[in-house]
């Protein structure tokens, strides 16, 4: 229940976090992918900022991000303690069997490999998968405090390699969040519908193969007449 | 003749309780997204603070930048220092991002120039700038960090302005909470809270790279407060004031962070 929640509350309010993240980082839009000198990506490209009403709201940006901030954290922390104390890690954590179901999972999904992987509630990849993103989440914590006060927190900021570096590592993560959602929602529209039931109202409808019987036996159940006042 | 009266249930049927908890769960899921997209209206529809010290920011949002203000100034401490570098790693070239009571002031002879420190209970002082450097100096290398993102090694020499403070007996009166700077043509100013203005790198700078400050760096005098972001580091200081409530701010009017602290 409270790991359906806290991840419903997760999607709009990273939502924001993207979003107010996009407005303060124009404000300094200096990354990118190059090899050899070529620029293969720029983020982002001027198109994208118009379409998106991104340019001149700095100060805007930041107002947002560091409300939202409060709920991304405190939801997060909420997500892990349950995770924690109501024993739910077993089912989220890697184990040692994890990252071999893991690739055995990806030939199935890839359709290159005929054989379903073992699988509990979540199969080895979702466990990767949704173990990192949770990892990512507190980098993000890590590397947004390392950014947002350096010289108090100047820990974090040396262990994410310097304030330079950890706001690229802050935009790198946003970058695999990004990535994580396109995956996370195909896989969703995969699994159809029942799989989305189950993420919103907790429970999922198990079809069971129908057990001969030996002989029929008809029941009818009896109710009692009721030609009662209410 | 006596008849039961007698309601009874008659059990839900498989299907009809997936239908029933599918509905109820949906219902839940549909009222909470309403509830959230209506607060998140509300939050983009609230009007703007009323301008004052502060302005331009959605009345919400700064509430909500002044009690995060209020949380991250328990970590605050002056014995948390900025990061120092060797001077070798100092920029040759240091960028020059924003001239704004520099460059709008036609009137402005360096020659003339004079520090006004507008002192709490006693008379104003006005200083040249060889009286600055007469005091003790001190230099730091260390990474500027603009608000707008980037950052620059850069070094610079002055004097530490709690030096300052207590060569001129500023300091030995009780402290008001801010110190106000502007520039002499009152076009640029910034407020700063006490814990940043006796933080121990706060600076009055007279030089940088070792050469007296150029025009564009805020020639004869400027500030540098590695614990603010590069907004707060007036540039071509003209008058220093001492008040017990915020200060106005140049761009905590332009809806920015009043503390903008690091």
């Amino acid at each position: 229940m409270l790991m359906r929640w806290t991840h419903w509350i997760n999607f709009p309010v990273l939502g924001v976090m993207i979003w107010s993240g996009f407005l303060i980082y124009w404000a300094n839009d200096a990354y990118g992918i190059s090899i050899f000198g070529f620029t293969i990506i720029k983020f982002f490209p001027e198109w994208f900022y118009n379409y998106f009403h991104i340019p001149q709201r700095l100060a805007e940006g930041m107002a947002f991000h560091f409300l939202f901030m409060w709920f991304f954290f405190l939801n997060g922390l909420l997500y892990i303690m349950y995770t924690i104390f109501s024993g739910a890690w077993r089912e989220l954590l890697p184990n040692k069997h994890t990252f071999k179901e893991a690739w055995q999972v990806l030939l199935h999904d890839l359709h290159i490999r005929k054989t379903t992987p073992p699988q509990k509630k979540y199969n080895a990849a979702q466990r990767i998968a949704y173990t990192a993103i949770i990892l990512m989440g507190f980098g993000s914590i890590i590397t947004g405090l390392a950014i947002y006060k350096p010289v108090q927190f100047y820990w974090m900021t040396w262990l994410c390699g310097g304030y330079h570096f950890a706001r690229i590592l802050h935009f790198a993560l946003t970058i695999g969040y990004v990535l994580f959602f396109i995956i996370h929602l195909l896989q969703v529209v995969l699994a159809g519908w029942n799989n989305f039931r189950a993420i919103v109202a907790g429970f999922e409808v198990i079809e069971e193969k129908p057990i001969p019987m030996p002989e029929p036996v008809i029941t009818t159940e009896k109710t009692e007449h009721n030609d009662g006042n209410n | 003749m006596e008849t039961i009266k007698k309601k009874v249930k008659i059990p839900l049927t498989v299907e009809q309780k997936i239908k029933r908890r599918s509905f109820i769960s949906f219902g839940a899921f549909l009222a909470l997204s309403g509830t959230a997209v209506a607060g998140w209206n509300w939050l983009l529809d609230a009007p703007e603070e009323n301008p004052g010290i502060t302005a331009g920011a959605g009345a919400p949002l700064r509430r909500a930048l002044n009690k995060t203000e209020l949380f991250f100034r328990n970590f605050f401490s002056n014995n948390h220092l900025v990061k120092t570098y060797p001077k070798e790693r100092a920029a040759k070239t240091i960028r020059v991002n924003s001239l704004i009571g520099i460059e709008d002031d036609e009137n402005f002879d360096i020659a003339n120039w004079k520090l006004i420190v507008k002192c709490p209970n006693q008379r104003n002082l006005a200083i040249d700038i060889e009286e600055i450097k007469a005091l003790p100096k001190t230099e730091i290398i260390y990474d500027f960090k603009c608000v707008e993102g980037w950052d620059q090694i850069q070094h610079w020499g002055g004097v530490k302005l709690s030096d300052f403070l207590t060569h001129y007996q500023i300091e030995n009166q009780s402290l008001p909470r801010y110190m106000g700077l502007a520039t002499p043509n009152g076009a640029y100013y910034v407020g700063l809270e006490k814990d940043s203005v006796l933080h121990p790198q706060t600076l009055l700078a007279y030089e940088m790279n070792g050469e007296p400050l150029s025009i564009d760096h805020g020639a004869p005098l400027r500030l540098i407060v590695p614990v603010k972001y590069g907004i707060k580091n007036l540039k071509r200081i003209g008058i220093m004031s001492f008040s017990n409530s915020r200060p106005k701010d140049y761009w905590a009017e332009q809806g920015y962070d009043y503390y903008s602290g690091l």
